[in-house]
């Protein structure tokens, strides 16, 4: 195992040998899975069975848990930044994905999340030096408050002007933090630094391995509590309210509660991984918490499937661990997010990994606002 | 508004029809007067809570949720009500007043027929097992044999003992199916009558039936 990583990875990044067998393992793979797509598409599904089911996430669960130990510090590193990516995207995708509510300021949770974190553990600023794991609880319920605080104003907006609303939050939680008059809380511009680690046990979960786990268990729980909630009444109220507001009123759902839990339960997925990446890296600063995060989210939720729990995970792959692994490319990183998802808006609307309802349709796809009536007819895509 | 009558609101564009209906939903607040059902005051409810009170609004232009199901639409139709047994019955007779929803049951509802969306609209309300059914426009932008069957079930959803408040443009398949009438004109209503006298009515002809 180790002569064959040490040829594919030099130094922090792919060697160009490896690069280009990725590459190549890649396309192959997909190449052929087309192809057995095809032939599949004539024959009817046999459904797998729960004990199949059962046997496959057991595989994959063992596969996630040795992973990382066979390919070292470095891979952990990218799966770390990953797993934060997909916590955040889950929240993102309660609120974008399921609710409709186009939301350009989420990295705001994400800071919140952190800094409440740090406030709450760092003996450097004499506020209180919780332990993580007593903090954390206080943390999330900070940013699910938060939550509701944005939530609250924007009942009544819909589409660019909610939007532009949340972008706005984004930015002044960011400038909050660095403002002078809250120093004393925040830091300024110093940040905040001896953020506490976790600890399990005797062990301090300080080494990008041992918060793998950590973040690992922060993604399944959140990716349960979301799978849960899509198929409760709420997650119908959120599609209903996501397809058309005024009907969703019609046919009796309140609008005001059901947005804000929307909101609470996006907030509190993003204060989670707020919360680990303080931790993680032991110091927070402002400008960590810039308008990109926002950004990279909603991209990888929408390389992934709007709405799709999985695709947020391979959005995430996608979006953070690709360009983790090619650093060597990293001036280009923007340009080729730029270009991804050109091309996935015109030949994959619905994302890499859709729900499976979503295959079924005419992908008459309008991105963001959710709003299928405001569809131009007759931009049907096959799908692909 | 009497129990399992049909009234029906008649005008032309900008008379205030669509808006009275929004009203009484709860969608809009009224500016002044109050709507009533059974003595309770609609206007201090929400839009949700009047839905539970059983007047629910077909809207214009069949909106349906295009990406979900047409069984998922029915199923959210039923959203204020908690039993699921009554639901699944409520189902079954939505099932028999619209055959063909039951054919496309497991469709998404963009990609059903106007007449089709139209029925899912209409099934979507009747899930909630109205008191007050109010249809605003349900004819609007269909074929006239479509038209012809969306009356047909009007009649017999009356048949069944809905009360019904229609809104509709088409003033002259609407006073058929109506018991009585009301017209409107930018806002007030200036006429009201039995829905055969209306028919009669030798002004309402000139202006809506397009009798000369």
């Amino acid at each position: 195992m180790a002569p064959l990583l040490e040829w594919v990875f030099s130094g922090k990044g792919l060697s160009v040998a490896g690069a280009l067998a990725i590459a190549v393992i890649v396309i192959a793979s997909e190449v052929l899975g087309n192809r057995r797509r095809t032939n599949a598409r004539n024959v009817t599904a046999v459904p797998i069975t729960p004990r199949q089911k059962q046997m496959r996430t057991g595989a994959l669960m063992a596969l996630l848990l040795i992973f990382p130990l066979l390919l070292g510090t470095y891979v952990s590193e990218v799966l770390d930044q990953v797993g934060l990516y997909i916590l955040m995207g889950l929240g993102l995708n309660v609120v974008v994905g399921f609710a409709g509510l186009l939301d350009l300021g989420y990295v705001g949770f994400f800071a919140i999340g952190a800094y409440a974190m740090g406030m709450l553990t760092s003996p450097e600023l004499g506020l209180a030096s919780l332990s993580w794991w007593t903090a954390l609880p206080i943390a999330v319920s900070i940013t699910i408050l938060a939550g509701i605080m944005l939530g609250v104003p924007v009942l009544n907006m819909r589409g660019d002007y909610l939007a532009i609303v949340t972008l706005g939050f984004g930015e002044i939680i960011r400038l909050l933090a660095l403002s002078d008059a809250l120093r004393p809380w925040t830091g300024g511009s110093q940040g905040i630094q001896l953020i506490a680690k976790p600890v399990v046990g005797t062990m301090v979960l300080d080494n990008q391995l041992k918060l793998y786990y950590l973040i690992l268990a922060g993604c399944l729980l959140a990716g349960f509590i979301s799978s849960r909630l899509r198929d409760s009444r709420l997650g119908r109220a959120w599609m209903a309210m996501r397809e058309d507001e005024d009907v969703a009123q019609a046919i009796g759902i309140n609008l005001v509660a059901t947005k804000l839990l929307a909101f609470s339960v996006g907030a509190a997925f993003g204060g989670l991984s707020g919360a680990i990446f303080a931790a993680k890296l032991g110091a927070i600063y402002p400008n960590s918490f810039g308008l990109l995060i926002s950004i990279n989210v909603l991209a990888l939720l929408i390389i992934g499937g709007m709405g799709s729990i999985r695709g947020v995970v391979v959005g995430a792959l996608v979006l953070v661990g690709l360009p983790e692994l090619l650093r060597e490319f990293a001036e280009f990183r923007l340009l080729v997010y730029g270009a991804l998802l050109v091309v996935m808006m015109l030949y994959r609307p619905q994302g890499l990994w859709p729900e499976d309802a979503r295959k079924l349709e005419a992908h008459e796809d309008d991105g963001l606002s959710g709003d299928s009536s405001a569809a131009p007819a007759g931009r049907i895509i096959e799908p692909a | 508004m009497e129990e399992g009558e049909i009234v029906t609101l008649i005008g032309g564009n900008g008379a205030g029809k669509s808006t009275t209906l929004n009203t009484i939903s709860g969608l809009l607040k009224p500016r002044r007067g109050s709507i009533r059902l059974n003595n309770e005051n609609l206007g201090n409810f929400k839009a949700h809570e009047i839905v539970a009170k059983g007047v629910v609004q077909v809207p214009e232009g069949r909106r349906v949720f295009g990406r979900l199901t047409v069984l998922e639409n029915l199923e959210m139709g039923a959203f204020t009500r908690p039993s699921r047994s009554e639901i699944a019955q409520t189902l079954e007779q939505v099932f028999t007043l619209f055959p063909r929803l039951k054919e496309r049951e497991s469709q998404l509802a963009g990609t059903l027929s106007g007449g089709e969306q139209q029925m899912l609209a209409m099934g979507r309300a009747l899930m909630a097992k109205p008191k007050v059914l109010l249809l605003d426009e349900p004819s609007m932008g269909l074929a006239p044999v479509l038209v012809d069957s969306i009356f047909d079930t009007i009649r017999k959803l009356h048949a069944l003992g809905t009360t019904i408040l229609l809104v509709e443009q088409n003033a002259r398949m609407a006073l058929q199916v109506a018991d009585r009438g009301y017209v409107l004109q930018t806002g007030e209503i200036i006429l009201t009558d039995k829905a055969t006298a209306l028919r009669e009515n030798e002004s309402v002809q000139k202006a809506y039936l397009g009798v000369l």
